[in-house]
């Protein structure tokens, strides 16, 4: 059993589910509680803070991949189930994603120098004549928080441009978003587009919005609906490892 | 004095139950307006169409007719490269309504969100956002709106900044609504506001009347606009969309069909509701289903 300090178990009492909470918890297992500081001020949204820590650690002799599993994607976890089960909202998680981005500043660069691979790519956008980011750029945060590489084609995406990303980055999963109603069909007609280009064996297809349901996303032939930016990262984590069990579970 | 000649909140305050109207994007989707384009620009290039949609829901019954300019802040026509335009296309969009309306109805203005986050989350400040929706509000009122709806706010601070813009730059009767989703704990705004917490800090704010719309089917709505009755003695407003829509056949269809919201829009009325109508997904034919079910039961 993991030591965990007094803030990060504080944390942890927000994640009611044994299975869930233990599985959070085994992420700290034999990590430095410099690590767990920087988790929990990620947690909090303290920027200056994680930024501080990160720098430190660095330092310190802490490898880029541990400050990124056991400090920044640890603590972005337990800000992934507040947010799913009510106790944050969008205020918290976007400056929780902030401090996230302190942090990566620092560690982006040698992880990508010393060539380690990301967990995956993911190619997210909203959907041709829709001009709605917030629900898709809380997903990115999330998924960068979970250590995909995101590329970002912001709103009002054509089928040419998702395709073009998909074969250009070589990523194995497509979100895309709508808030729309009138807009939605447009995931079905990138779908299609997908499918013409004989790409739909090589990426998996994951949907969201507020008026889309899993009926909806099966109907349209996606490989995935999510609720929120929680099931989002469970599914591209599904995603690129279909053999794993899921850890978090995605619908509450 | 003439009922005619009374004002919403007159009205309400008397006991009478107005009857709003439905949805204008899919109207003017089924009207000729390509998926994506900007409804607001449809106010000059298509002036018959937003006229007719007024027309429609005058016709099925409704006492208000909201005006075709949600998206009508800077903030959103600039992502269309209209930014210049706001002023016009709100003027137009009241005028359109006003022209269609009939002695003892009334138009009110529609206001949606910026879509911006306000500082320090986001990159606006507030001047920032209260100028543009004073400009907003000025040019529906030029336009001959009675009232304003200020509505599917998640934010407290935004909204009570657009009610502000209107309280202190007009004499619109000010309306302002939230969306909420049900989530594990109970229903919360995208920025964890709670239909009490609404109902009460709108009103702090200077809404006249406040409520709900959007939402995920009227038996949702219903639940909410309890909750905000309970909190508030202040007139509600609840404008409810048919339901989360489905793929048939290639077409958006949403679950909760005329009659069936009908008779829980009586419901509705029964809780305390003041002004009641429909929101993404309904149209004149739920309007006119519950404007006659209203009527049969009048003094019931």
């Amino acid at each position: 059993m993991p030591v965990i300090n007094e803030d990060l178990e504080a944390e942890l009492g927000y994640v009611t589910s044994p299975a869930e909470q233990q599985h959070i918890r085994n992420l700290w297992d034999e990590a430095d509680p410099l690590m767990q500081d920087i988790s929990v001020s990620l947690i909090k949204g303290d920027n200056n803070r994680v930024d501080q820590l990160t720098k430190e650690a660095l330092e310190a002799g802490f490898s880029a991949n541990t400050i990124l599993d056991d400090g920044l994607i640890a603590g972005m976890a337990i800000v992934g189930v507040k947010f799913r089960d009510n106790l944050i909202f969008v205020p918290e998680v976007l400056v929780a994603a902030r401090a996230m981005k302190a942090g990566m500043a620092h560690v982006e660069p040698i992880l990508s120098a010393s060539g380690i691979e990301p967990v995956g790519t993911v190619i997210m956008g909203t959907v041709k004549g829709d001009l709605h980011d917030i629900g898709k750029n809380l997903c990115i945060m999330m998924l960068s928080g979970a250590g995909f590489t995101v590329i970002d084609l912001g709103v009002d995406t054509s089928p040419e441009e998702f395709i073009e990303a998909v074969e250009e980055n070589e990523a194995g999963v497509l979100g895309m978003s709508a808030l729309l109603t009138t807009t939605m069909p447009n995931m079905g007609r990138t779908i299609d587009a997908i499918e013409e280009a004989e790409m739909r064996e090589v990426v998996k297809i994951m949907v969201g919005g507020a008026p889309l349901s899993q009926e909806f996303a099966d109907d349209m032939g996606a490989d995935g609906y999510g609720k929120d930016a929680m099931s989002c990262v469970e599914l591209a984590k599904t995603f690129m490892r279909p053999d794993a069990e899921p850890s978090i579970n995605p619908v509450s | 004095m003439n009922l005619k000649s009374r004002g919403i909140l007159d009205r309400v305050s008397n006991g009478e139950v107005l009857v709003s109207d439905g949805a204008t994007g899919t109207f003017l989707q089924q009207n000729g307006l390509e998926p994506g384009g900007c409804p607001e620009e449809f106010n000059v290039s298509h002036p018959e169409i937003v006229r007719k949609m007024a027309k429609s829901y005058f016709d099925a019954g409704s006492d208000m007719v909201l005006t075709n300019s949600f998206g009508g802040t800077k903030f959103r026509q600039s992502h269309y490269g209209f930014g210049d335009k706001v002023d016009e296309f709100n003027r137009l969009a009241a005028e359109h309504a006003k022209s269609q309306s009939k002695p003892g109805t009334f138009v009110c203005g529609s206001v949606g969100p910026s879509g911006e986050f306000l500082e320090p989350l986001g990159a606006v400040s507030k001047e920032d956002l209260y100028q543009a929706f004073c400009s907003q509000m000025t040019s529906l009122e030029q336009g001959g709106a009675d009232g304003v709806v200020i509505e599917t706010m998640t934010a407290l601070d935004e909204a009570s900044i657009a009610i502000r813009a209107a309280k202190e730059n007009t004499n619109l009767t000010v309306i302002s609504t939230m969306t909420f989703d049900k989530g594990p704990r109970g229903y919360f705004t995208m920025m964890g506001v709670t239909p009490e917490q609404a109902a009460v800090e709108l009103v702090k704010s200077g809404a006249d009347i406040v409520g709900t719309n959007c939402g995920n089917g009227i038996d949702n709505m219903i639940e909410i606009a309890s909750m905000m009755r309970d909190a508030t003695d202040s007139p509600l407003l609840v404008h409810s969309n048919a339901g989360i829509p489905s793929l048939k056949a290639g077409e958006i269809v949403y679950p909760e069909p005329p009659n069936y919201m009908a008779e829980r829009f009586m419901k509705l009325k029964e809780i305390g509701v003041n002004i009641i109508g429909g929101c993404c997904g309904t149209g004149p034919d739920h309007i006119s289903a519950f404007s006659k079910l209203l009527e049969e039961n009048q003094g019931v």
